[in-house]
């Protein structure tokens, strides 16, 4: 029987699996002890339960037990990743590329950096305009005094200004249309400065799939560290640290059936790569990442790490058929759709797709019984459509118009057939609605009207 | 975001849902809103010579609220005068419906759809009378 609601929002959690619940119980009740304790048998069960998960989950994307620092989640493994490189080879250089598509964790992570920097070059100038002018210059004069002595071409300010300012430059790559990187462009993007890419793996709206083997072989051969946030592909299609040369990678446990809370960042060992931490503490994690270990959940990571990797294959290939069944069922009975990102390049699960004339919000509240998630800028406290959309080239309206089904391991073909029929009837009724549905039938071209934005 | 249930009842039984003619010299178009912002409201009033809202019907690409803001008004302003008409705030809607703050622009979407409706009414009227002359 089917039951209600319905859960197709896999980009934003997934549920956990009751196999994994089982192995996690008895951690949070008689084997509560800490990792960490070195004298007694609570302690060494705890250690020995950790080190079987951190070897389930290295085992899933081709590591050593040695490569995985557990942390919080994947945001903390953006974060650890970024800051960690940044700082660790900071006499290296300060350079950063990463797509305008990440996420916010990667996005936020570098626009802290890049504000860090600036501060310290405003600093810089003060100091050198106050040099060269003989007294103490204030901010507010730093625009007119910087132009009277040419401070750009001042050959102290300069080099001043290429010293470790403790934060980064970053380039934003655009994607391309299907919502991949273009190699030439990430290749140009590149200068001797450059430490650190960071690109991710599969996209949380598009589940656009990056090429990260041939990413990972660009940067090796330029020499620059390769982060991947690989948050959303891991467990869902292969992916292997050796063969696609990744230096770093962000995973989640929620995200594959896990508890939440916790997470880990892959740290190659050879080549050697080093990051400083940003937690300081027991020094725990071989230093990298301080802080009392959360057995129950390492414990149930590193079981839905196994499943994941056991069951990738046929779980992957049922879950595109029922993917390819929910998109053909939408697209054959409903005009005026699109297809948002690459269609091969994709996960399997991922769904994303713009109802043309029918806004995402109120389709959502038409499907209310069925949980997704929109693009549209009615349902974020912005009210700004998706960036990733609008990065794509996505029309705004379009953006507006978009769906995100995300299909996991429990979806069933019951539930992709209600929603299929849920959807085209919810559309169809909004559409009649649509002033915007009834002029592209007349043939209007929307886009000659003046519209009064506001 | 919960929806009141008063916008629940609008948007899953829109009143006046539907079309008049633009030509008919007794109806008045307002459009407004723009795709790029995720909201365009149609609303379409007819309106006798003595200045008396005989009908209204909507259409409107937006947000839940947005479709209960401008079902609403149809209701509203049947059987009103223009002046009355003139009257209705974008505050009314949002009160009567309890949109919360990051809603108010879909009433305000409303408001502006009555004055752009009547506002066309009156220009057709007064081109009609210019050619009378
Ligand atoms: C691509 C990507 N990176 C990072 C994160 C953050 O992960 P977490 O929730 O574990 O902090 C998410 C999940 O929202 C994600 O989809
Ligand atoms: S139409 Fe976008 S918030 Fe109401």
């Amino acid at each position: 029987m089917l039951k209600l609601p319905i859960y197709m929002d896999n980009h934003a959690t997934t549920p956990l699996d009751p196999r994994v619940l089982e192995v996690m119980l008895p951690y949070l009740r008689e084997d509560f002890g800490n990792a960490s304790s070195r004298n007694h048998v609570f302690g060494w069960k705890a250690e020995a339960a950790v080190k079987k998960a951190r070897q389930q989950v290295a085992e899933l994307i081709g590591a050593t037990d040695q490569e995985i620092v557990f942390t919080s989640g994947a945001t903390e493994s953006d974060n650890l990743a970024i800051k960690g490189v940044i700082e660790y080879y900071k006499s290296k250089g300060d350079h950063i590329i990463t797509l305008k598509t990440e996420h916010k964790a990667i996005l936020d992570t570098c626009k802290r950096l890049e504000r860090v920097r600036q501060e310290r070059l405003d600093e810089l100038k003060l100091l050198r305009l106050g040099q060269l002018a003989e007294r103490d210059v204030s901010p507010e004069e730093v625009a007119e005094l910087a132009a009277k002595h040419d401070l750009e071409n001042d050959a102290t300010y300069k080099k001043w200004a290429e010293m470790p300012t403790g934060g980064a430059r970053v380039t934003y790559l655009d994607v391309e249309q299907d919502g991949r990187v273009s190699m030439e462009k990430l290749e140009e993007a590149m200068t001797p400065k450059t430490v650190l890419v960071s690109i991710m793996f599969a996209n949380n709206e598009i589940g656009v799939v990056q090429p990260v083997a041939e990413i990972g072989a660009l940067c090796r051969r330029k020499g620059i560290l390769f982060h991947c946030d690989a948050v959303q592909g891991i467990g869902k299609v292969p992916f292997d640290v050796e063969s696609m040369k990744v230096d770093l990678a962000s995973i989640t446990s929620h995200k594959m059936y896990g508890p939440k809370g916790i997470g880990a960042l892959y740290v190659r060992r050879k080549p050697r790569v080093r990051i400083a931490p940003i937690i300081d503490g027991g020094g725990h994690e071989r230093g990298m990442r301080s802080g009392t270990l959360n057995v129950a959940a390492i414990v149930g990571f590193g079981h839905a790490a196994q499943l994941a990797r056991e069951e990738l294959a046929d779980e992957a290939a049922r879950i595109l058929r029922l993917r390819e069944k929910l998109r053909k069922g939408l697209t054959d009975a409903l005009d005026m759709t699109v297809l948002n990102g690459s269609l091969e390049h994709r996960l399997p699960g991922n769904l994303n797709i713009s109802f043309a004339h029918a806004e995402g919000e109120s389709l959502m509240m038409g499907i209310k019984d069925v949980a997704v998630s929109s693009g549209s800028a009615c349902t974020s406290a912005s009210l700004e459509p998706s960036y990733v959309l609008r990065a794509l080239g996505v029309d705004e309206e379009l953006a507006h118009s978009s769906i995100r089904f995300g299909l996991g391991r429990f979806t069933t073909e019951e539930e992709v057939d209600f929603v299929v029929n849920l959807v085209v009837d919810k559309v169809r009724k909004l559409r009649d609605m649509s002033p915007l549905y009834e002029m592209a039938k007349e043939g209007i071209d929307l886009k000659s009207i003046e519209w009064t934005a506001h | 975001m919960a929806y009141s249930d008063k916008v629940i009842d609008h948007y899953e039984n829109p009143r006046n849902v539907g079309t008049m003619d633009k030509e008919d010299p007794n109806v008045g178009t307002g459009l407004v809103g723009a795709p790029a912002c995720g909201d365009v409201m149609r609303l379409q009033l007819k309106i006798s010579d003595d200045g008396l809202i005989e009908d209204a019907r909507f259409k409107t690409f937006g947000c839940g609220s947005a479709i209960a803001s401008s079902s609403l008004v149809t209701e509203w302003v049947k059987g009103k005068t223009v002046d009355q008409a003139m009257t209705i705030s974008n505050k009314d809607v949002a009160r009567e419906l309890s949109l919360p703050p990051v809603k108010i622009h879909c009433s305000v979407l409303a408001e502006d759809a009555i004055k752009a409706a009547i506002e066309d009414f009156k220009k057709k009227r007064a081109a009609r009378k210019a050619q009378a002359s």
